[in-house]
């Protein structure tokens, strides 16, 4: 037990992360990329491989390609080269798939870059081993009791980037962690929506167990996993599986294995495993994708700042704490809300409050994006700017905030339509708080013995009285001159 | 039916004067019917869409609109170049009953400059070949003599031409499919430059090599012709920016100063005797016209067959890996399960040469052999194209000899591959160089035609055709072939 234990500390994972890019037609052909059109409608001779057609590359889909290489910090070469993977299966019309291999002298997209995650508050640099484009195949789909199956080719050319890592992950917690830092820099740059719930992330992970000498052992690779949650389960499995294995002296074999979401288990594919060659060559259609450095500046200048500079930034420049600020960061068009908002009103620290407070929650009750509110993040300043010159309390705060929420409406106008402004004359309060006097005496003669704890319960009597317009700062301290 | 027997630049001015649209294309309609029992040419004959074409260009002129420059030019395709509508076999059974949804950009260009297509010519299947014997519709016949191949892989176009069925044609030449059939024809066979003229819709062989090129009577015509084909296409990410000059204006301009180079490596060993003679022949009646004549060496020449064999096999085996049966073309019956029905499709649907070469590719590119194979012959073919470059500092054209020999019998050399490739050794080099290659006939040897290869610099087809039309005003012209 206790080698099984010392093999689990030693757990190499290598990830490849298939990511549906943000482009509104296909790899190589005008096609359409939207889901759920009716099957085959969205197809032409180019991605249904008929003869004669030929591939043209989508720019915009090179670009998204480069947004990536540039924020993953990887190297660029001049130039890089489609291939031709050559594989049988009904699902690719031309029976090879157009992508990117690794030659000397024909390189892919992008190589050699890294990504910072955040393990347990240490800072750790994992090496990305290349970025490259391909086409997506077409789906198989098999009719209940039917003697056939049916393809739809709608998927088939859909731009796909596969982003590869270095064998550096040592946890499946911390492939979590670099899947989810992942996500967040492919929105950040705008290049794809990078959910894998939605089918926008794919992953393969390969994972093995180092010996106690330090030699790399025999590794597996978990296909096809569609959820961050499905990555971390299945390499904890798939560690303890080896981990067993290697402790009851057997050999670990290396094949791919496939992930049981409802049972939870990996398992190998029966029969014996076909061993691919899929003969890659330079696809002679497509001339080199040259990359100059002027495109790559062009690039490089509208990339936005990404998530972990801007938290740094947000921490030191609004007196953010670490956690706030990387919360802040989480997803951009929050943070880009939160930027708009402080621009509005120079209140950081409370917009901050407010917008992880009660607007996260409120998006989360309505399962809304930021992005889905009416209200604008001018509006979220302004209701601040409202609490700060005493116009109203935190308390009625919160009621226009959940008004405003819900009707997009500026908070100005909805104290003022409702007659929430607090009430700070002390004249008028003086009149509530001798009335109040009046009618509790118990109370009153608690403060007066010195139990300080029963002026809350007045001063909330007032707040009733005035409908919580009542400054709560002004009553207080009239509370305390009047029993005085 | 004298109107199909001149070239179509000298028909042109009497057009619409003399004889009118329809009676042209029911004259060569007419005349496809009385010579294709003869030559078979032809896989399928579109007389009813030529028609209807014939008089639409007949509205659209009456209506006032200019004659667009191909304007009645009859004009066959191979069939291996995708027609809306109208079947697109690639001489194979594979796709005996394919019917493309679009047509080929060549296609479309040519219709749209007043060509009339009349119908889809026979080749070598998916243009593998050099006889038209591996067409799965059996072969065409030389019209020289019917017992001899026209060679391929388009045979039928050049066959279409050289027995006045089409005014012209279009192939493709992947290692000399234009040139060979051209020469043994007694047509004038051009592959532009790799890039000058659109693939779209060429169905594809060797997508590095491929190139569409024209087939026409003299070698004005082919000037018209590439005139409307040549030019940067966006469905081909391989076609080129350069720009199209028209290709006419240059022809008579003489060949005073221009400077020929005769490669040893096209004059050895293995060429006859009366194609060396006649080849060189016409060299020195160029020479007569003011051309300046020197040796040139292309060492690399002596590996371009081995080279070609693998790059364009590797490609071949890709290509054709879409022809399982799935989604068109053909389809083996009772197949239970989809790797049965895979390979029974590939083992019904194609022919014995095409397998042959599908599995030499396969091999050439499996793991552990790519670098030894495939990536070599990518470093021969760079090597080669140092060795024209070089030769191309020094000279303006090269001249040799298209094939080996004269012509060959049908099932003459069917049981012997390694002999009909070799019959491509000296078209081969310009498709691995990229570079444009004229066939034009030069002589004639035993009653069959001998073609005269010349080669230029990518992308300087005026050069090429102004040299070729010299040697064609110096040459004594063919007689009518005897059909």
């Amino acid at each position: 037990m206790s080698r099984h234990r010392a093999l689990l500390r030693n757990v190499v994972i290598g990830l490849e992360i298939h990511v549906q890019l943000l482009t509104r037609s296909k790899m190589f052909c005008g096609c359409s990329t939207q889901f759920g059109a009716p099957p085959n409608s969205q197809t032409c001779p180019v991605c249904l491989g008929l003869p004669g057609s030929l591939p043209v590359t989508n720019r915009r889909a090179i670009e998204l390609g480069l947004r990536t290489a540039l924020a993953l910090h990887c190297d660029l070469g001049e130039r890089s080269q489609f291939h031709r993977k050559n594989y049988y299966y009904p699902d690719i019309p031309k029976n090879y798939q157009i992508s990117q291999y690794q030659y000397g002298v024909h390189p892919p997209l992008a190589v050699d870059g890294w990504m910072e995650i955040d393990i347990e508050g240490e800072l750790r640099r994992m090496g990305i081993r290349r970025v490259h484009l391909e086409e997506d195949t077409g789906k198989l789909v098999h009719p209940e009791g039917a003697d056939f199956s049916l393809v739809d080719y709608n998927r088939s050319g859909v731009p796909l980037m596969e982003v590869v890592t270095q064998p550096e992950l040592r946890s499946p917690a911390e492939a979590r962690v670099f899947l989810n830092a992942l996500r967040q820099i492919l929105q950040y740059a705008e290049v794809s929506i990078g959910r894998m719930e939605e089918g926008a992330m794919r992953c393969d992970a390969n994972v093995s167990l180092r010996g106690p000498d330090g030699a790399l052992g025999t590794r597996t690779e978990i296909k096809n996993l569609n959820s961050v949650r499905a990555v971390e389960r299945a390499l904890a499995f798939e560690a303890q599986r080896q981990a067993e294995v290697l402790a009851a002296g057997g050999v670990v074999v290396q094949e791919t294995r496939h992930w049981d979401e409802r049972l939870g288990v990996t398992f190998g594919s029966r029969g014996k495993e076909e061993a691919h060659d899929y003969r890659y060559f330079p696809e002679p259609d497509l001339a080199p994708i040259r990359v100059d450095a002027a495109w790559v500046r062009d690039v490089a200048g509208s990339l936005p700042e990404m998530p972990e500079a801007r938290a740094r930034r947000f921490a030191a420049a609004y007196g953010l704490g670490e956690y706030e600020a990387g919360l802040l960061v989480a997803t951009k068009s929050p943070a880009d809300f939160y930027e708009a908002a402080v621009a509005a009103h120079a209140n950081p620290k409370a917009i901050a409050n407010w917008q992880l407070g009660d607007v996260a929650a409120y998006l989360n009750e309505h399962a809304l994006e930021i992005e889905d509110l009416r209200s604008r993040p001018e509006h979220l300043a302004a209701l601040v700017r409202l609490i700060d010159d005493g116009t109203i309390s935190g308390r009625i705060a919160k009621e226009v905030l959940a008004e405003m929420l819900a009707g997009g409406e500026e908070p100005e106008t909805i104290v003022g339509r409702r007659g929430w402004v607090q009430i700070s004359d002390e004249d008028a309060l003086r009149e509530a708080i001798s009335a109040v006097i009046a009618s509790h005496p118990g109370p009153v003669a608690d403060v007066r013995s010195g139990k300080e704890k029963a002026i809350g319960f007045l001063v909330g009597q007032v707040m009733k009285r005035t409908r919580g317009k009542a400054n709560p700062g002004v009553v207080n301290r009239l509370l305390k001159q009047a029993l005085g | 039916m004298r109107w199909l027997d001149e070239p179509y630049h000298r028909l042109r001015p009497r057009l619409g004067r003399e004889v009118t649209l329809s009676e042209l294309v029911d004259a060569a309609l007419a005349r496809i019917e009385s010579r294709e029992p003869k030559v078979r040419a032809f896989l399928a004959v579109t007389g009813d869409q030529a028609r209807t074409q014939a008089r639409a260009w007949s509205a659209r002129l009456a209506a006032g609109e200019p004659a667009p420059p191909l304007l009645g030019m009859t004009m066959a395709l191979k069939d291996n170049l995708c027609t809306r509508g109208i079947p697109t076999t690639c001489g194979s059974r594979m796709l005996a009953r394919f019917v493309p949804p679009y047509d080929a950009t060549v296609t479309a260009r040519l219709a749209e400059a007043g060509a009339i297509l009349v119908g889809k010519t026979n080749l070598d299947e998916f243009a593998m070949g050099s006889s038209t014997e591996n067409s799965a519709f059996g072969p065409s016949h030389n019209p020289w003599d019917q017992a001899y191949a026209p060679g391929g892989s388009s045979g039928g176009s050049a066959v279409a031409v050289a027995a006045r069925e089409a005014m012209a044609a279009l192939g493709s030449d992947t290692g000399g499919s234009v040139r060979l059939p051209a020469a043994l024809c007694g047509a004038v066979g051009l592959k532009p430059t790799y890039g000058r003229v659109s693939r779209y819709g060429l169905v594809a062989f060797a997508s590095s090599l491929d190139q569409v090129g024209p087939i026409t009577r003299d070698v004005t015509d082919c000037a018209l012709v590439l005139n409307v084909i040549a030019g940067r296409d966006e469905l081909d990410s391989t076609s080129a920016e350069a720009s199209v000059p028209d290709f006419t204006r240059a022809l008579a301009g003489g060949v005073a100063g221009l400077r020929i180079g005769l490669p040893a490596e096209f004059f050895g060993p293995g060429l006859d005797a009366a194609v060396k003679s006649s080849v060189l022949a016409a060299v020195r009646s160029l020479e007569a016209a003011g051309a300046r004549v020197q040796d040139v060496s292309l060492p690399a020449v002596e590996y371009a067959l081995p080279t070609y064999c693998l790059i364009a096999c590797a490609e071949v085996s890709s290509n054709l890996a879409r022809y399982d049966g799935v989604a068109y073309g053909h389809r083996a019956a009772g197949a239970k399960d989809l790797y049965t029905l895979c390979a029974r499709t590939r083992e019904e649907g194609f022919g014995a040469e095409a397998k042959r070469r599908i599995m030499l590719g396969t091999f050439a590119l499996s793991a552990g052999h790519y670098e030894g194979f495939y990536r070599k012959a990518q470093q021969v073919r760079t090597l080669l194209r140092g060795d024209f470059e070089r030769a191309f500092a020094e000279v303006d054209v090269i001249a040799g000899p298209v094939a080996p020999t004269p012509g060959f019998r049908l099932g003459e050399k069917t049981a012997d591959p390694l002999q009909m490739y070799l019959i491509d050794t000296y078209t081969i080099p310009a498709n691995l160089a990229g570079l444009p290659a004229i066939s034009v006939p030069c002589g004639f040897a035993a009653g069959l035609p001998i073609g005269l290869q010349l080669i230029a610099r990518a992308f300087d087809e005026a050069t090429l055709l102004r040299a070729a039309f010299a040697v064609e005003q110096a040459v004594p012209p063919l007689p009518e072939p005897p059909l």
